[in-house]
């Protein structure tokens, strides 16, 4: 029999469908995979294997009725834990939050159960999504599955926020999982990994019930081991949302059905300004195979600019930490998560002591940061700017999508670092983000797609840019790499 | 326009106060500004707050129309500008009754711009004593909390029932010049939101409050330094805080110190102010655009459908009533003064008009007049109001239409009035029971008549030798002979006609 713990989403779907298997032995099969891993791993925060053997149950019981089983029928997924879940722990990877259950579900992980998919766990992440290695968790540092082939057993970054669910995926632990992107918290960790995932255009995924970190930037979307199954998770989990003002009021398209990896009277840009001085080579070269990929697959290259693009790091991380600080002002320990209350306590003294006890290093320099650009005397200098020159970002992908279909650009400047290696030096790590950043900042969708393996042995990611609400256009060009890069490599199981 | 004579007497000569006032007024809705849950008054502690106004991890705020709507008519009936695109911002704070950490207000582009309200000062010589004060802006924002001290020995509860609920702040220009020109304004305004609609301006429940600015200068001089008086909640506090303040400064300037931007507050109990924080500890509130919410943008429907909605505004209606209707100045001031009063008015003037079969401008004096002395001077000796009166507009009309007819005397109306107030019954039914209708069938009072003047020949005698006085006493005989019931006028006449034959 196959390894159930090897299919994606599509071959779970269907063979549920078609009685090849059930979905509780698919459930089975990656909680026990999840359990196996936690000790070495550490993906998941919580684990719920009883919630996804209940939603298998149900979705083994509606095909023995013969009812429709939905687009996420009997697959079973990871979540990450800043998807509020009703009635299980959500935390944000924050001891802030440790044992908060909400009375609420987030809209997109109840869009994905309505839908017949089932939860396997809420996923680690860096805490309240910021970070880019999954270090700055709570709960304990994600592992990455992969190795260096040289041999050492240096443990490495899964990549972040999204670290839980990179892992998880690379390691079989679940076929799919929620991520959030706010400056490439899904595409780094996918590229990490290598495994995919789509940030949609900003808007696509109702924001309702997912915790806030940068509320201009956040957007949900869905991770997996290939580019169809980005696309059926991600048609479960778009759509408007009225508790979301800033959610599209726009129809779903049917991305899977729409899938094509033929390129021809497409035009790719190669944005020249992401070919910055010290590229990796590894990372330039899998460029170059991407390029090679898609003009085989039919594409127009053409040099494009984005001349803003080396101000896009420095506007996010004024624009993101200075929504954070005013979005985790709730967290004051008067109505849930974490109250720190010193005998004789004040008000101010319960803020002081509580947020210095339930944030952790990093969020506190983002809350830091934030309050001093939104501050009197610094706003219009910080702020306002930043604000100025994230219009000026988007109009440079405006620009460029008049002569483009899509833009095709590394992911990251490297593959996975070792734990450790980068958290002495905050804007060495802020630095992964610098080819993810750009196009959050315009609310772009965006993917990432395995392209091969460097030197080392680790995987390194594409990363392709749509123009607004084009995910179909991103979708396929990363089909179009997928079926040239014939990436199957898979971390060797040592946990 | 009238300059305002009002003045701090110092030691070193007149000086002059400057008032401007924000009035943060809570929008009529049934839900808050961006949740669903109710808004009703005195509701048990936190049993109105929703997921968003608990500001529970991941909750999104979604604006609500109909508060939008109500600011915007509001704008409208000050005639302000309107604008189109406006955008909400974020005041960052902390406190326990503040959820999210930050109130959603708007600070760089409000809803509402440049508006005005007309006050009148001298309600007897309207013409004469009307001033403009400027509105600068109207913005809406979110209420918060309530903290609750004496609940527990140790702890403070806090009651979110608040938390959320839409507010209008009205922003005026420091165009005031006294504290009766605060009052006036402020109770102006009053009136305009109750007609509006978009805010109940119950002040003793905090649906209305206002944050005091007062200065003073030497008349001439420039602006001086002002302070601030948070959350004065009556008329009568603000003008008593206006004229404390002033009077405090003055003191202050000509002791030779200065005075300090601050904000102050209020005691009722003292009718003073205290300092609560300076310039120096104010909040650093770091306002920016709330993310979670896009600019608000308005189309022209929406706004014709606010404009539409308005009803007939209390200036234009006391200008209708006087122009129209021919009431006097006072008279209609006080009938417009508030939205219940006019429209009680309007009813008590069809139902009038309808049982005389005449033109409403043709019993309008009758009506005014018979309201203002009679129902409210009764009103008023019950220790009620208007909106309890078991007297209605119809069978207030019913009471004036048995005056009109002659069927009961102006003073068997008061009588009936009292008893309509203590029972709640009709006025005819009381004239029968009671046995109140005048005579008015001038062959029974001719009769009567007659025989007081074959019993008092001597005085007809001395009447016509020309002591007239004697007609008082002739009229007393008649009516005494009535028993009071018959009516006077006619009396009168049949009396003058006979003794000049």
């Amino acid at each position: 029999m196959t390894d159930l713990t090897e299919l994606g989403v599509a071959a779970i779907r269907d063979g549920v469908a078609n009685g090849t298997f059930t979905a509780v032995e698919v459930a089975e099969a990656f909680n026990a995979n999840v359990a196996a891993a936690q000790q070495a791993l550490n993906a998941f925060i919580v684990a719920t294997p009883e919630a996804a053997i209940e939603a298998a149950k149900a979705t083994d019981a509606k095909r023995a009725a013969g009812e429709a089983l939905g687009k996420m029928g009997g697959v079973p997924i990871g979540m990450k834990d800043l998807f509020a879940t009703k009635g299980v722990q959500t935390t944000a990877a924050s001891h802030m939050l440790e044992g908060f259950k909400p009375e609420y579900e987030s809209t997109v992980s109840q869009k994905l159960w309505d839908a017949g998919a089932g939860m396997l766990g809420k996923l680690n992440l860096d805490q309240f999504a910021m970070g880019s290695s999954n270090e700055t968790s709570y709960f304990g540092n994600v592992i990455s599955p992969w190795r260096r082939n040289d041999g050492g057993n240096a443990a490495l970054a899964p990549g972040g926020s999204s670290g839980g669910s990179s892992a998880a995926l690379a390691a079989r632990l679940c076929p799919a999982a929620t991520g959030t992107d706010t400056g490439g918290s899904i595409r780094q960790p996918a590229a990490f990994t290598g495994t995919t995932g789509i940030k949609p255009t900003y808007g696509r995924c109702s924001r309702w019930g997912i915790v806030a970190f940068a509320s201009s930037l956040d957007q949900a979307g869905p991770m997996a081991r290939s580019v169809q199954d980005c696309a059926i998770m991600l048609e479960a989990m778009a759509g408007f949302d009225p508790k979301d003002s800033t959610s599209l009021d726009m129809a779903v398209p049917a991305w899977e059905a729409g899938l094509s990896a033929d390129m021809k009277g497409k035009k790719v840009g190669i944005p020249r300004e992401y070919r910055v001085d010290g590229l990796d080579a590894d990372v330039a070269k899998s460029w170059d195979d991407g390029i090679a990929w898609l003009k085989d697959a039919g594409a127009e290259i053409v040099e494009i600019s984005l001349p803003h693009t080396k101000y896009a790091l420095p506007t996010y991380y004024i624009i993101a930490p200075a929504e954070a600080s005013s979005n985790l002002a709730r967290y004051d320990g008067v109505r849930y998560g974490l109250r720190d209350l010193p005998d004789g306590a004040n008000l101010q003294d319960m803020y002081a002591a509580t947020r210095a006890a339930g944030f952790g290093a990093e969020v506190k320099r983002r809350i830091m940061i934030g309050t001093y650009v939104l501050s009197a005397g610094f706003y219009d200098a910080y702020y306002t700017q930043a604000q100025k020159v994230r219009t000026l970002i988007s109009h440079d992908f405006k620009n460029a999508f008049t002569e483009c279909d899509v833009i095709l650009a590394p992911t990251a400047p490297s593959a996975a670092f070792g734990l450790g290696e980068n958290v002495d030096d905050p804007l060495k790590m802020y630095l992964n983000d610098v080819f993810a950043v750009p196009a959050s900042l315009a609310g772009l969708p965006a993917m990432s797609v395995p392209a091969g393996l460097n030197a080392e042995g680790l995987p390194l990611g594409l990363q392709v840019i749509g123009k607004p609400f084009d995910e179909q256009g991103v979708l396929n060009a990363g089909l179009a790499i997928e079926q040239r890069a014939g990436f199957t490599a898979k971390p060797e199981k040592w946990w | 326009m009238t300059e305002s004579t009002y003045r701090i007497q110092g030691a070193t000569g007149d000086w002059e106060v400057v008032i401007g006032l924000e009035v943060h007024a809570q929008v009529t809705s049934q839900s808050k500004l961006f949740s669903g849950s109710a808004t009703a008054f005195g509701a048990e502690p936190n049993s109105q707050v929703s997921l968003v106004d608990a500001a529970m991890p991941g909750m999104l705020p979604v604006p609500n129309r109909e508060c939008i709507r109500q600011a915007v008519r509001t704008g409208m009936a000050i005639n302000a500008q309107i604008n189109k695109w406006s955008r909400f911002d974020r005041k960052n704070y902390f406190y326990a009754d503040l959820p999210q950490g930050y109130q959603i207000s708007q600070l760089y582009h409000p809803l509402v711009g440049e508006g005005s309200i007309e006050i009148v000062l001298d309600e007897k010589n309207p013409e004469n004593s009307t001033k403009t004060i400027g509105i600068e802006r109207i913005h809406v924002e979110q209420d918060a909390g309530k903290l609750m001290h004496d609940q527990h020995p140790t702890m403070s509860y806090v009651d979110l029932n608040r938390s959320g609920v839409a507010l209008m702040e009205i922003v005026s220009r420091p165009d005031m010049r006294s504290p009766a020109e605060a009052g006036a304004y402020l109770t102006k305004l009053r009136t305009i939101l109750r007609y509006v609609g978009s805010c109940d301006g119950n002040m003793d429940q905090g649906s209305m409050r206002a944050d005091v600015n007062v200065s003073v200068r030497k008349p001439g001089e420039p602006f001086g330094t002002r302070t601030e008086t948070k959350n004065v909640n009556s008329v009568r506090f603000v003008m008593q805080a206006i004229e404390h303040e002033a009077n405090r400064q003055v003191d202050v300037l000509e002791g030779g110190g200065k005075i300090v931007q601050e904000t102050r507050l209020f005691d009722p109990n003292t009718g003073s102010t205290r300092s609560m924080r300076s310039k120096e500890d104010a909040h650093d509130y770091r306002y920016f655009p709330d993310p979670d919410l896009l600019p608000l943008e308005l189309d022209d429907a929406f706004l014709e459908d606010c404009l539409a909605s308005l009803p007939e505004l209390p200036d234009a209606k006391r200008h209708r009533y006087e122009s129209d209707l021919d009431l006097s100045a006072y008279n209609a001031g006080v009938l417009t003064a508030d939205v219940e009063t006019a429209r009680w008015f309007e009813l008590l003037l069809a139902e009038t008009a309808k049982a005389a079969g005449k033109q409403p401008a043709e019993v309008a004096k009758q009506a005014s007049n018979w309201l203002i002395s009679e129902l409210f001077g009764a009103l008023n000796k019950l220790g009620t109001s208007l909106d309890e009166s078991p007297v209605t507009p119809e069978k207030g009309a019913e009471l004036l239409s048995l005056i009109a007819k002659g069927t009961i005397s102006g003073s068997a109306a008061k009588q009936v009035l009292e008893i309509m107030l203590e029972t709640g019954d009709d006025a005819g039914v009381i004239v029968e029971r009671e046995g109140l209708k005048q005579e008015s069938d001038t062959g029974a009072i001719e009769a009567e008549v007659d025989k007081v003047l074959a019993a008092n020949a001597d005085k007809v005698e001395q009447y016509k030798a020309g002591k007239e006085a004697l007609f008082g006493f002739f009229v007393g005989q008649t009516m005494k002979a009535m028993k009071g019931k018959g009516n006077p006028q006619v009396v009168n006449e049949i009396l003058k006609a006979k003794l000049a034959s």
